[in-house]
């Protein structure tokens, strides 16, 4: 049998998996949004590695056929994403039966007009996600289940009477935890089986083009040849699902890392500082890296690592979580943002605000006074990114500097004002040095647990080749 | 609190009854009419306070005390009350607090005010403004400050040794003379001095025993408990010595059956890391500090920190035959009146006769004396002899500024990063 190995990384805001095989090759990586509950954050991520671990084996198997045939190519993609959907939609089901429950027991005295108006909400947001995932690829986008459903969710909220609005939010919140909080194990099989009917569905009804003329499906010509295909595809595909469906990923050993490490139900030889599996696994994706800067929702860190891959030195921040994930989190709450906008928004700054405090406690304050002093938001926002990687490069400073090659990885890696704040000050300070930052940056920690976990973490180190995954490295 | 209630071992009780003895001198201080002179650690002229039968109260260690008994915070906040800034020196703070509140020293005992402020300025510049606080609180106490110049040249010329010992004669001792009654008698402090050379040379023994493997002692934790006697006005005693006769023959003993340190869970059963630790311990949390270390079978083989009150590895001692200028070199000689250089070869020192596997720092947030220069510190050594080092940032006596989780997790990694290490060495030896 083979055997495969698992590492968990359960961040502060998300978690992390990512399955190895015996030679340290990525074959399934899973991210979840941490809840409270740091168990079944792991179990979620776990669950989402092993699936795509079966859609990468099928993919293998397929390599061929996709390499060659754009349409191919399109059905996977166009699979995985409506296999999430059929997931969601699920925990859809779920979230709208507690809604309604949490609605019907509430004291409000407008009660049966809430659920009403509770159906209607649903009513409207269930198809508009189903064609989100099933035509415009939402299931790629990075989202997680709570930030879907809240945007759309609240958008309707906000058509309501103004008097319903607090009432429909308060059954929101009380409802979403739980329901996220709940571990639902899927049967792969019926699940994939399902996607393609609903894809059958959707190729069927591919036209040859819209009447009005409008950029829809037809467009794409992978979409066009899938038209005439689609029959094709699933048949070869069928044998495939059945074999890979049923094989057994078996996790031969594991390691947990993280803020929330000391949570997980492992021995306690599982579990290793995320200090040294962020660097393992920086190092593993790029061998030669040296210095790796990682910035996680709580705490920041700076690391210098030799040849192998093992931690030389490190410094992390101090005791609060100001210049870390969790205070850009902050800042887009305290501007009416999402967190993905946050870096783009700042990338629109004429000039940089100065931003005295990188204290959570204190930015908001200063935030408002700045704005009442007339500045502008993408100027303080580029301020508060700058800080942030002020603070960062404070950190490298005190642990020995940066070292060629420096690879940043960890969730704020994602944003693109603090990348760019991050490569400009690494290059004054230290001159021309090679900067990997790889779009899987946040799976660092995970990657370098699970190979922990195929060392047995006392067993066989230094180990000689890493493979490298493929995929958009920017350096 | 700590060893002592593990196992009570006959110099435990010695130390006990040494400390006890003085703070019930200090209670009666008024009714006997003895005078009392409040001073610091590093660089204490102990020996010429006990010349003038005066009894010595060191402001540091009540703090560090009151932070081990948990009532460091509530002092620390009278002193905020009174407008003392949040980024002073938390032990000026909490000895300020406690003055506010009563002035109930760390055994209960009330302490009687000061007759005298001696100050021997030894480094750091906090202590002068400390003083100058406490002179307001005490308009009648004497004031007398000793000028200890740096060693920045690295070492102690017979100008410097000159300088200082003309202060004493000018300055410290008649200051003494006039606030104690008592005439300055040299042979009497010849004779004191007799017996802090004998101590210095016990306690040298004991901090060489960790060289062996496995150490018997904890150089840090448990040290802190045994440069207590040295460190708070015994070094010219004869009870002193005996304490650390003691102290080092029950420690020949434990070699003897091969056994670890005791920690305040009992024995330490493995060790697997040996470091070395620069920087004052966290007393608000000294416990669960302690145990991150233990539980990890990590053992502080030296410390820069048991050698504020006076650094004896490299020879030096207390000359009877030459007294105050032997009181001269001890000032300079203490590790807070070192420069950095002379530090770094001192540490890479321990580093290499103790073989230790890492060297830690604790940063102590607020104490500018200590840690102005520590990382320039840590990166040379890391430099030189490449081992692995850590970085851990804490605070003496505010329990604000210690994050029991923050610290954890540095350690852990660190420590396991050291594994890595050993196991790589190890591979690589095959
Ligand atoms: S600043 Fe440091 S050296 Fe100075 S009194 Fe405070 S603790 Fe002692």
């Amino acid at each position: 049998m083979k055997k495969y190995y698992l590492g968990i990384d359960l961040g502060s805001t998300t978690s992390k998996a990512v399955i190895v095989n015996e030679t340290d090759e990525i074959v399934g990586r899973g991210i979840t949004n941490t809840r409270a509950n740091y168990k079944v954050a792991a179990d979620i991520a776990r669950e989402q590695a092993i699936y795509d671990a079966r859609f990468n084996l099928i993919e293998k198997k397929m390599k061929e056929s996709i390499a060659d045939m754009p349409e191919f190519k399109t059905y996977m993609k166009d699979l995985r994403s409506v296999f999430q959907y059929c997931q969601f939609r699920r925990r859809m089901d779920s979230l709208a039966d507690m809604l309604i429950k949490t609605a019907s027991e509430s004291t409000h005295p407008e009660k049966d007009t809430i659920v009403e108006r509770l159906r209607a909400i649903i009513a409207v947001i269930r198809p508009q996600m189903r064609h989100e995932f099933i035509h415009e690829g939402l299931g790629s986008k990075n989202q997680f289940f709570r930030d879907i459903v809240s945007e759309k969710y609240n958008s309707e909220v906000g058509k309501m009477e103004p008097k319903f609005y607090e009432p429909l939010m308060l059954a929101f919140d009380k409802s979403i935890t739980p329901i996220e909080n709940e571990m639902v194990e899927y049967n792969f099989k019926d699940l994939v089986l399902e996607a393609m009917d609903i894809l059958e569905e959707k190729y069927k009804g591919l036209a040859d083009m819209q009447e009005d003329g409008s950029k829809e499906d037809w467009y794409y010509s992978e979409m066009n040849a899938m038209k005439n295909q689609y029959k094709k595809i699933g048949h070869t595909l069928h044998s495939h699902i059945e074999e890979i469906a049923d094989e057994e990923i078996y996790i031969a050993k594991m390691v947990g890392t993280g803020y929330g490490r000391a949570l997980l139900p492992f021995p306690e030889d599982c579990i290793k500082s995320e200090i040294l599996c962020h660097a393992f696994g920086a190092h593993a994706v790029f061998p030669n890296t040296r210095t790796v800067l990682d910035i996680g929702g709580q705490d920041t860190k700076a690391i210098q690592v030799d040849k192998y891959g093992l931690v030389t030195s490190f410094h992390m921040n101090d005791r609060c979580a100001a210049g870390c994930g969790r205070y850009l989190g902050y800042i887009a709450d305290e501007f009416g943002l999402s967190l993905n906008e946050l870096g783009p928004e700042a990338n629109k700054a004429k000039k940089e605000t100065t931003i005295c405090s990188t204290c959570t406690v204190f930015a908001g304050a200063e935030i408002k006074e700045l704005l009442h002093n007339g500045e502008q938001k993408p100027d303080i926002l580029a301020g508060l990114h700058k800080s942030i990687v002020q603070r960062a490069m404070s950190l490298i400073a005190r642990s020995g500097g940066v070292k060629n090659e420096f690879t940043f990885t960890g969730g704020v890696a994602r944003n693109e004002a603090v990348l760019k704040y991050v490569k400009q000050m690494v290059i004054d300070s230290y001159g021309e040095v090679t900067m990997n930052i790889h779009t899987d940056s946040i799976f660092m920690g995970a990657l370098g647990g699970a190979m922990f976990a195929r060392r047995n973490i006392s067993a066989d180190l230094p180990q000689g080749t890493m493979v490298r995954e493929t995929g958009g490295e920017v350096s | 609190m700590a060893p002592q209630d593990v196992i009570k071992e006959r110099s435990m009780i010695l130390q006990k009854e040494m400390i006890e003895g003085l703070f019930n001198d200090l209670e009666k201080a008024h009714e006997t009419g003895k005078k009392v002179c409040y001073t610091f650690v590093p660089g204490n002229l102990s020996e010429l306070i006990r010349t003038f039968d005066m009894l010595p109260v060191y402001p540091e260690i009540n703090a560090l005390q009151s932070a081990m008994r948990k009532k460091s915070a509530a002092y620390i906040k009278e002193a905020e009350r009174h407008a003392h800034s949040e980024d002073v020196c938390t032990y000026v703070k909490c000895d300020v607090g406690m003055l506010m509140k009563g002035n109930i020293g760390p055994t209960g005992q009330k302490l009687p005010p000061p007759d005298i402020l001696l100050l021997s300025y030894t480094g750091c510049f906090t202590f002068m403004k400390w003083f100058e606080t406490l002179k307001r609180e005490y308009p009648n106490a004497e004031v007398v400050m000793i000028h200890t110049p740096y060693q920045e040249g690295g070492k102690m010329t017979p100008e410097m040794i000159n300088y200082m010992v003309k202060q004493m004669h000018e300055e410290v001792i008649p200051k003494m003379e006039r606030v104690s009654g008592v005439k300055y008698d040299e042979n009497k402090l010849k004779k004191i001095l007799e017996f802090s050379k004998e101590a210095e040379d016990w306690i040298t023994k004991i901090f060489e025993t960790p060289k062996h493997k496995p150490s018997p002692i904890d150089a840090y934790f448990a040290g802190v408990y045994y440069i207590g006697p040295i460190n708070i006005g015994f070094r010219g005693t004869p009870e002193a010595v005996e304490y650390y006769k003691e102290l080092y023959s029950e420690i020949q003993e434990r070699i003897r059956l091969g056994l670890g340190p005791v920690t305040p869970e009992g024995e330490m059963k493995e060790e697997k890391f040996r470091l070395v630790v620069e920087g004052p311990p966290n007393w608000t949390s000294f416990r669960e500090f302690w145990k991150i270390f233990y539980d990890m079978g990590a053992v502080i083989v030296a410390s820069s920190y048991t050698k504020v009150g006076g650094v004896y590895d490299l020879g030096w001692r207390h000359d009877p035959e030459k007294p105050l200028q032997s009181l001269a070199e001890y000032c300079m000689n203490c590790y807070t009146n070192l420069n950095i250089p002379q530090r770094i070869d001192l540490l890479t020192k321990c580093i290499e006769e103790y073989q230790a596997d890492g060297y830690v720092t604790n940063s102590i947030k607020s104490c500018n004396s200590f840690s102005a220069g520590q990382l320039a510190m840590m990166r040379e050594i890391e430099d030189k002899l490449e081992i692995p080092v850590g970085f851990i940032e804490s605070d003496l006596v505010d329990p604000r500024y210690f994050s029991y989780s923050n610290i954890k997790n540095r350690l852990e990694s660190y420590f396991q990063m050291l594994s890595q290490r050993k196991m790589m060495e190890a591979e690589e030896a095959h």
